[in-house]
């Protein structure tokens, strides 16, 4: 079971994601470069936070265009999991590969803290070892973390359940206040109907060793490693 | 060869802030008139943003060598061995004067200038902090420069890819029309990896990285060196505009550039841009520079060669490869989509020579702009002190309730939290930061190793003002003793001086006790100074700020688990302070009682009342051996693994230190206390004074007496104050008390002050 981490001209969390699967988890990991086709047969990518091509345009806009988004739009559409963090779930709604779009943060200015989240399903490869309703410690960093949709999309997510985190308070009681940027329905992360690309706005790489506060992450990626390891059993 | 194009004249002198004597200087050296663009050459390097004219006589009197010390100042950072395969580069940089006129890309190119002053040198930046003056809140043109300077450093650090760890935010009515932006950044490389800043090598090729040559930023280093007036607005074409993803991509071709072993020299283009790399890094391996200007990547069309060599365009790098070996170089910049071209080479001839089109258009020894600028003994005047004769001592006291002046305290932005600062940086990127700002230090790991490092800046105009050179031993011993309560060893400090008109007798002898006082307190917590930043001018309409050193000091934990943090770990700890709680009727407490009297008066006042009052206080005392006990005991006390938390009472005494300690932080609630201080006849006095060399810790009931033994063997007064818990923080004194609040509401009045300046 490998890991690719993708490498996009202004990404800055590919470090941090590649330590985290290394170093804690302990898995093989690789990055991949945006001008490559190749996923260097890896069984999952990540798609990391930073502000690949420097947010021109508009967050992730730009990155969809990359030879790599073309080879990962097919590795997601076999079934392969994708996970976007942060910048990264910016590129995978630009991408089409999740549905909605970005706005800027309601209180308008970039956001660095711990927030809450509740997980919302554990049927996704991401939180299968995660209990619905589970409250989660993980920080967020971001100025585009507004996530919004229209009506008949949020419809879908709620029908489909595609809602995989919401912002909540310390008890998981979905609130207001306890939405850091005005997102809809305190959305913080959604996966799309085939439920193996997951897009979240929090950063379970950066929770993921005590030392540095929380572990709390970690639970995402041992998820996408359990799932892989039962896809490799059965096969 | 050429001719001077123009007649220089005194005006012409004049706007390049160049003296009659100066100009006379330059002819000598030429043995000929100077062409414009020599002119504007000489007048960047001389300028005192790079010359450092007024300040080398003095900056020469401070310890700038240790056992740790790899590089110490001159090169474009200090090297700092931390054992094992690692050093770490690291430096403070102002950026006021920018920041004044464009508060936005003034601070976020400050921010960029410091980072590739750490990645030249081959190390990757992993940590980037601040310090921060301005004018107070309750104006609104200061709040709208807080506000673009913390959007700056925010934009530019975010996208980069650096977390913001912590520093510091200071408000004095000083810093009104002068606010201080000084940006520190700490790379960490092996110790095989350090690159310099030198053309070595007669031959080989001298090639330009990064970012196209603008008309920005011409004459930033000559603005840099002269007050401010109402025209100075006028000057925003002069500051340079920031593209992080640039610097970010830029960071990245350079180290991989650096890895193919074809890189023999490097420096960035900070101030004074191609004219100063090319000369400086001449001037360091004793060889010339040739260049040709045709080849420089230009966003502009028409570009004359003064303002070619005098822009300060941003991202941009200077380096020489091997001869033969540029391809490897461009490969790697072609990869990353950055721009690098040849466009000159290295000479034998020690002279910075500069084509157009094959067409000479300077011709300077290197020598005569670097180490052979003008060095200044300009004179310096104690300031006849408006001696007031001391007023008569009162015998009636102030009667303010300590709870209600802690309150009051607790609400000035001075003392308040800064999370609504620190919480627009990304502070986590790299998953290194162990402590989160807030604490005393800013604390990160190295990856694979089992050490940590600890940074503070410290700075405080308000005492410097009173009293130069004490005041810049306290903020060094401050900021020791911050790192020391996160369970750090000092290493080795950088510093940024921020003053006034050096022309001025005062300010100079300011400046020049400032070093005295410094260099004394360096000497003593063994942290050489292995580089930092002069910014003098810092006047406008002749009015000049605070004199303003900032510290910024770097200290090693190890193993990591021994980082130490500042707040009550748990109910049941007990209490103690390292140090003494007052000294008796000093000097100091009688002013402190005549500052309580006024600041009844303002109590009620919505202005920043314990700014008023702090500033009506004189410096401390401070008796540097006193301090370097206190911090030996302290860390001898985490390293033994018997103090479980330490707090250094600093700004707003012993009240408000007590207050910090019972606040909530990540993953830990608040706590209460209940404590008993022997105060006297002198409470407010005993509860808020700012007496130096007190360290507040908490330990198990059983590591008292240890902890007691440790004290005295460093000749450290240890005092019991009491318990942790409850949920209110009680202070009393044999059976009266002195405050009882509760640590919610006071937490609440702390976290909330600052922003509600920023709520529309």
């Amino acid at each position: 079971m490998k890991f690719g981490v993708l490498m996009f001209p202004g990404s800055n969390c590919e470090h941090d994601a590649y330590h985290m699967v290394s170093k804690v988890l302990h898995r093989p990991v690789e990055f991949i470069w945006h001008a490559t086709k190749d996923l260097k047969g890896c069984d999952a990518i990540v798609v990391p936070g930073g502000f690949s091509y420097g947010d021109y345009l508009r967050t992730g806009a730009i990155a969809r265009f990359s030879p790599v988004m073309e080879a990962v739009r097919e590795f997601a559409a076999t079934g392969g999991l994708v996970i976007g963090i942060c910048n990264g779930f910016q590129i995978l709604l630009e991408s089409g590969l999740l549905p909605g779009a970005m706005l800027r943060n309601n209180g308008l200015k970039y956001v660095c803290r711990h927030v809450y989240v509740r997980v919302e399903t554990g049927d996704t490869p991401f939180t299968g070892l995660a209990q619905p309703g589970r409250v989660l410690q993980i920080p967020i960093g971001h100025m585009e973390g507004n996530y919004f949709a229209d009506e008949a999309t949020l419809a879908q997510l709620e029908r489909n359940r595609q809602i995989v985190f919401r912002y909540c308070s310390e008890d998981g009681q979905i609130t207001e206040a306890a939405n850091p940027n005005g997102s809809l329905a305190n959305i913080a992360g959604i996966c799309n109907l085939q439920r193996n690309v997951l897009g979240m706005m929090p950063h379970p790489e950066r929770a993921s060793e005590a030392l540095l506060g929380s572990d709390d992450g970690l639970v995402v990626f041992q998820s996408m490693v359990q799932s892989l390891e039962l896809l490799t059993t059965r096969s | 060869m050429m001719l001077a194009e123009s007649e220089i004249t005194p005006e012409l002198l004049s706007h390049h802030n160049l003296t009659e004597e100066e100009y006379q200087r330059i002819v000598q050296v030429l043995r000929r008139q100077p062409n414009l663009t020599e002119l504007g050459i000489f007048s960047v390097m001389w300028s005192e943003h790079c010359s450092y004219k007024s300040s080398k006589v003095h900056l020469k009197r401070l310890p700038t060598t240790g056992q740790r010390v790899l590089q110490g100042p001159g090169e474009n950072a200090g090297i700092i061995d931390i054992g094992g395969d690692y050093a770490i580069a690291f430096k403070i940089e102002s950026h006021n004067h920018p920041s004044f006129i464009e508060p936005y890309q003034g601070a976020a190119t400050g921010v960029g200038g410091i980072l590739r002053d750490i990645f030249t040198m081959g190390a990757r930046p992993i940590a980037a902090m601040n310090s921060l003056r301005f004018g107070p809140l309750d104006q609104v043109k200061n709040r709208s420069i807080m506000e673009g300077v913390v959007a700056g450093i925010a934009g530019y650090g975010n996208c980069f890819g650096v977390p913001t760890i912590g520093g510091e935010v200071v408000f004095e009515e000083s810093y009104s029309s002068n606010p201080l932006v000084n940006a520190f950044a700490l790379g960490l490389f092996r110790k095989d990896q350090i690159f310099y800043g030198k053309a070595v090598g007669v031959g080989n090729p001298v090639i330009y990285v990064g970012s196209k040559t603008g008309r920005d930023g011409i004459h930033g280093a000559t603005m840099a060196s002269a007050e401010f007036d109402e025209e100075s607005e006028s000057k925003r074409p002069n500051v340079q505009v920031g593209d992080p993803f640039l610097e970010k991509l830029l960071l990245e071709a350079c180290l991989e550039a650096m890895k193919t072993g074809a890189v023999v020299g490097i420096q960035d283009m900070g101030a004074a841009g191609l004219t100063c790399s090319t000369c400086e890094m001449g001037g360091r391996a004793g060889t010339g520079i040739e260049i040709d200007l045709q080849f420089v990547p230009q966003r502009e069309t028409g570009m004359t060669p003064y303002e070619i060599m005098l822009s300060e365009s941003q991202e941009r790098m200077l380096l020489v490869a091997e001869k033969g070996r540029e391809e490897e170089v461009f490969q790697v910049f072609r990869k990353w989509e950055v721009d690098a071209v040849t466009i000159g080479h290295v000479t034998a001839d020690g002279l910075l020579r500069v084509k157009d089109h094959g067409k000479l258009a300077a011709e300077i020894p290197n020598a005569a702009l670097t180490d052979e600028a003008p060095v200044y003994q300009r004179p310096l005047q104690r300031p006849v002190e408006s001696h007031r004769s001391p007023e008569p001592r009162r015998t009636a006291r102030s009667q303010l309730a300590c709870g209600a002046v802690l309150r009051k305290f607790l609400s000035s932005p001075n003392l308040a939290s800064k999370e609504w600062v620190y919480r627009q940086y990304d502070h986590m990127v790299r998953t290194n930061t162990v402590q989160l700002p807030g604490g005393d230090a800013a604390v990160i790991r190295i990856k694979g190793t089992d050490k940590a490092l600890a940074i503070s800046l410290d700075g405080n105009g308000r005492y410097c003002r009173r009293h130069p050179r004490r005041g810049a031993q306290i903020a060094v011993a401050e900021c020791c003793r911050n790192l020391v309560c996160a369970g750090a060893l000092p290493l080795a400090a950088t510093n940024c001086l921020n003053f006034g008109n050096p022309q001025k007798p005062e300010i100079l002898w300011q400046f020049s006790e400032v070093i005295d006082g410094m260099a004394e307190a360096c000497r003593v917590f063994e942290t050489p100074v292995t580089g930092g930043n002069v910014s003098l001018y810092n006047e406008t309409l002749g009015e000049g700020i605070y004199p303003t050193p900032v510290i910024g000091i770097v200290g090693l934990i190890e193993p990591i688990t021994r980082t130490t943090r500042c707040w009550f770990p748990a109910d049941g700890q007990i209490v103690a302070l390292l140090g003494q709680v007052t000294r008796p009727s000093s000097e100091y407490l009688e002013a402190l009682s005549q500052a309580f009297v006024a600041f009844a008066a303002d109590m009620e006042s919505p202005k920043d009342a314990y700014t008023l009052w702090a500033n009506r206080l004189p410096c401390p005392p401070l008796d540097l051996h006193q301090e370097r006990g206190v911090q030996n005991a302290c860390l001898e006390g985490i390293r033994n693994g018997l103090i479980r938390a330490a707090h250094d009472c600093s700004d707003g005494g012993l009240a408000v230190a007590l207050a910090e300690m019972s606040f909530s932080s990540f993953r830990a609630p608040r706590h209460g206390a209940r404590l008993q201080v022997p105060a006297g006849e002198f409470p407010t006095e005993a509860m808020f004074g700012e007496y130096q060399s007190r360290i507040l810790v908490t330990l198990d009931e059983t590591d008292c007496r240890a902890v007691q033994q440790i004290a005295s063997r460093h000749g450290v007064e240890w005092l019991r104050l009491g318990t942790v818990g409850g949920d209110r923080l009680i202070v009393e004194d044999r059976g009266s008390v002195l405050i009882d609040e509760p640590v919610a509401e006071l937490e609440s009045i702390w976290s909330s002050s600052l922003g509600q300046y920023f709520q529309r």
